[in-house]
């Protein structure tokens, strides 16, 4: 009995080492091969939004994984989260402020704002039972952005002017400069994204995760997912445990969204980037990447983004290839035959068996 | 189980990581060093597909045309299209990738929003970039002083809109029908109410609509009727304006439709009734039947290798490529320099050159430092299924 319970967590700090292990192995091949100019111009321009796909969908994947619950407005968190902090970093931006004081707390106010969004909508959603909070999050999402198309901000000598009509009629001085554009969005946020930063976040994202996952909170939270009669009825609190778990991953997402923001020096709220298409791709990050798998949501993400980028030698078929790829990464991951084939030949029944034959002799 | 996934997954990821590097070292191994490179970025595929292929086609002909005539100072020029889907960030992979293929300069990006990206990172790797319709002025100065623009920019457009409208003494009770969630379009609708108001026009109505409500503009159109107003205002691209002149059709409702450049490609709209489309006004810098000798034969060239009649964006493209050569002639520009060394020389030439182009009018094209281009707009009428100059 208890060398069952040591071997079991002992797989789970394995599991857990073995993916902290294969960031920080990513991170040092790929910082060797930019310094001997192996890597292509490409590749170091996706590098950063590599970071902030598996971001997210380590968020993403800590609610649909462990709490169990499905959101489709998670870019609708990263939306938050990149105009947030975009504001930010814009209005500080002539303040000479140091730069990188001026991310770390752009950062933190993107983060804590899509926090408190998260907390705001999960309060009432997730006292309900069902596919609630599937349908709010996505209306939150879509809410979201088009709110902020329609939000003029500026600010010029007597401080900060706002209206939701157009920027005509935010009546500015002479010297007035917009923050908000409407749907022009924000210009001219500086970049300070990079891949060092981005994998920072990635690893302070997983730290937090599996704490969380691991520790008595987040035994909780998946007493709740597997059974909620049963987890109410040893006396967990499920609504706490439920919004505390959702509110990280919205946290998470809109850390992810600051990356974003300061990314590229354009930021407009477009259905392409922050729409349900983007929430939905995400959630394709964590489903084919394996639910309750951080690891396997990195993975996911880095190889769903990679690919159309590397596939641009075959002109317009490559969203066709993408299509298929999609299409065969599900039936392998989840159809019953393709598991029954897997299982015929997986590396790790071939060693069992053979650790097996080496104990009967 | 879960093991073997993440091991196939890896082994996936490092194919496609090495494929990568590969294309990468065998495009910089196959580069010539006597060749001028020009790149090009636009949307193929999508619902904009229509602008990125007439900026890849026109500027195609233009290639081959120099390219035929012995090229640029006696050098050959290659040129490589790449698609951005007209999104902000794909836009910056494709200039990635057209830089791993040694691009010196660029000819693009097609649309507003992935310009401005793409700006900010020539500005940062000093690179030489002309677009043909970009239109907004966040361009040029997100650029910092490396792009220039073929195309007018938005608050040309709109005031010259306001203007044409006033003068030309068409209905001046106005009403407008613009996309919120654009930048193009309401950066254009911002400024043609300002300039209508000096201008004297009554706009009385004013009705958005955002990128996920663009398939039923009843409501709109209910409402420029209800409000009386004979003019509609459409600052938006093609698909949509078709839409709408379909709806008003169905709703009894005929009023007069301006648009502007976005408007241009609405006979090639499939399954659109052209002769709804009779009457409609548009300015545009370009026409193709105009009696333009230049014009005529590139409209000819186009029509044989794409079975379709240019639109502007094609001829602001292959207005683009001609103004390259002209500014690598007057910076005698080598082709053995890098895109940095270029993008230095180029600056300076392009404030010192006049073109005619196709879209320059009788003025010409001149362009000055900040990159924004100076040419005349030419308002066209849709007269049997063809455009004709007013």
């Amino acid at each position: 009995m208890k060398k069952s319970n040591m071997k079991s967590i002992n797989k789970q700090t394995k599991s857990m080492l073995i993916t902290y292990a294969m960031v920080i192995a990513v991170f040092i091949i790929v910082e060797i091969m930019i310094s001997t100019g192996m890597m292509s111009s490409l590749m170091q321009g996706l590098l950063v939004p590599l970071c902030i796909y598996s971001i997210v969908a380590i968020g993403l994947n800590l609610c649909v994984g462990y709490l169990g619950e499905l959101s489709l407005g998670h870019a609708g968190f990263m939306c938050v989260g990149a105009f947030s902090s975009a504001v930010f970093s814009k209005c500080m931006m002539t303040s000479g402020m140091n730069e990188t004081l001026r991310f770390i707390l752009a950062l933190l106010i993107g983060t804590v704002v899509a926090a408190v969004f998260g907390w705001l909508i999960g309060i009432p959603v997730l006292r309900l039972r069902g596919d609630y909070l599937a349908i709010v999050t996505l209306a939150f999402g879509e809410i979201i952005k088009n709110v902020i198309n329609v939000m003029y901000l500026g600010r010029d000598s007597k401080g900060f002017h706002f209206s939701i009509k157009d920027s005509a009629s935010l009546n500015m001085q002479a010297d007035g400069k917009m923050i908000i554009d409407g749907a022009k969005g924000i210009v001219g946020t500086p970049n300070q994204s990079t891949f060092v930063v981005g994998i920072i976040i990635i690893l302070i994202s997983l730290f937090v995760s599996f704490n969380l996952v691991n520790s008595r909170t987040g035994r909780a939270i998946m007493a709740i997912r597997d059974n909620r009669i049963a987890a109410e009825s040893v006396g967990i609190n499920i609504t706490k445990y439920k919004l505390m778990a959702f509110t990280i991953s919205a946290a998470i997402a809109g850390a992810g969204g600051v990356l974003y923001a300061h990314n590229l020096s354009t930021l407009t709220a477009l259905p392409a980037n922050f729409g349900y298409n983007m929430s939905i791709m995400i959630l394709v990050f964590v489903v084919l990447g394996g639910m309750g798998s951080f690891r396997g949501s990195i993975i996911a993400a880095v190889v769903l983004t990679m690919l159309p980028e590397v596939l641009r030698g075959l002109a317009d078929y490559r969203m066709l290839i993408y299509a298929i790829v999609l299409i065969i990464m599900m039936l392998f991951n989840w159809a019953p035959k393709a598991i029954e084939w897997r299982e015929k030949h997986s590396l790790k029944r071939m060693f069992g068996k053979k650790e097996k034959a080496e104990e009967v002799q | 189980m879960r093991k073997f996934i993440s091991v196939m997954l890896v082994a996936a990821m490092a194919v496609t990581a090495l494929t990568g590097c590969g294309s990468n070292s065998s495009s910089s191994s196959k580069k010539d060093a006597d060749k001028y490179y020009i790149g090009g970025i636009g949307p193929t595929t999508g619902a904009t597909a229509i602008y990125g292929t007439a900026v890849k086609n026109g500027a195609q002909i233009a290639v081959d045309e120099i390219n035929a005539a012995g090229g640029i100072n006696g050098k050959q020029i290659e040129y490589r299209f790449e698609d951005d889907q007209n999104d902000a960030e794909k836009a910056v992979n494709a200039y990635n990738t057209l830089k791993d293929w040694g691009m010196q300069m660029l000819v693009g990006t097609t649309t507003t929003a992935p310009c401005i990206a793409v700006a900010g990172k020539t500005a940062s790797d000093n690179v030489f970039q002309i677009t043909p319709s970009a239109s907004s002025p966040d361009v040029l100065s997100s650029g910092n002083g490396n792009v220039f623009q073929v195309c007018f920019t938005d608050p040309n457009q709109g005031v010259a809109s306001a203007q044409y409208i006033a003068e030309n003494k068409l209905p001046t009770k106005i009403g407008i029908i613009y996309d919120s969630s654009d930048v193009y379009s309401s950066g254009i609708e911002e400024k043609f109410e300002a300039e209508a108001k000096t201008q004297g026009l009554n706009i009385v109505s004013k009705a958005a609509f955002t990128a996920d409500s663009k398939t039923d503009f009843g409501t709109q159109l209910q409402k420029a009727k209800d409000a009386g107003a004979d003019l509609l205002f459409l600052p938006i691209y093609y698909q949509e304006a078709s839409i709408i002149l379909k709806q008003a059709d169905t709703m009894g409702y005929k009023p007069k439709f301006f648009g502007v450049d976005g408007m241009d490609g609405i006979l090639t709209v499939e399954n659109f009734d052209t002769k709804l489309a009779e009457d409609v006004m548009l300015l545009t810098p370009f026409a193709a039947d105009a009696k333009n000798k230049s014009v005529q034969n590139f409209v000819k060239t186009y029509k044989e290798k794409y079975k379709d009649t240019p639109n502007q964006f094609a001829a602001d493209s292959y207005d683009a490529v001609y103004a390259l050569k002209a500014a690598i002639e007057e910076s005698k520009a080598t082709t053995d320099m890098s895109a940095s060394d270029m993008c230095d020389a180029l600056k300076g030439a392009m404030t010192k050159i006049k073109m005619q182009g196709l879209t320059g009018g009788e003025d010409g094209l001149t362009w000055n430092e900040s990159g924004e281009v100076t040419k005349s707009p030419k308002a066209v009428i849709i007269k049997n299924g063809a455009y004709k100059a007013m």
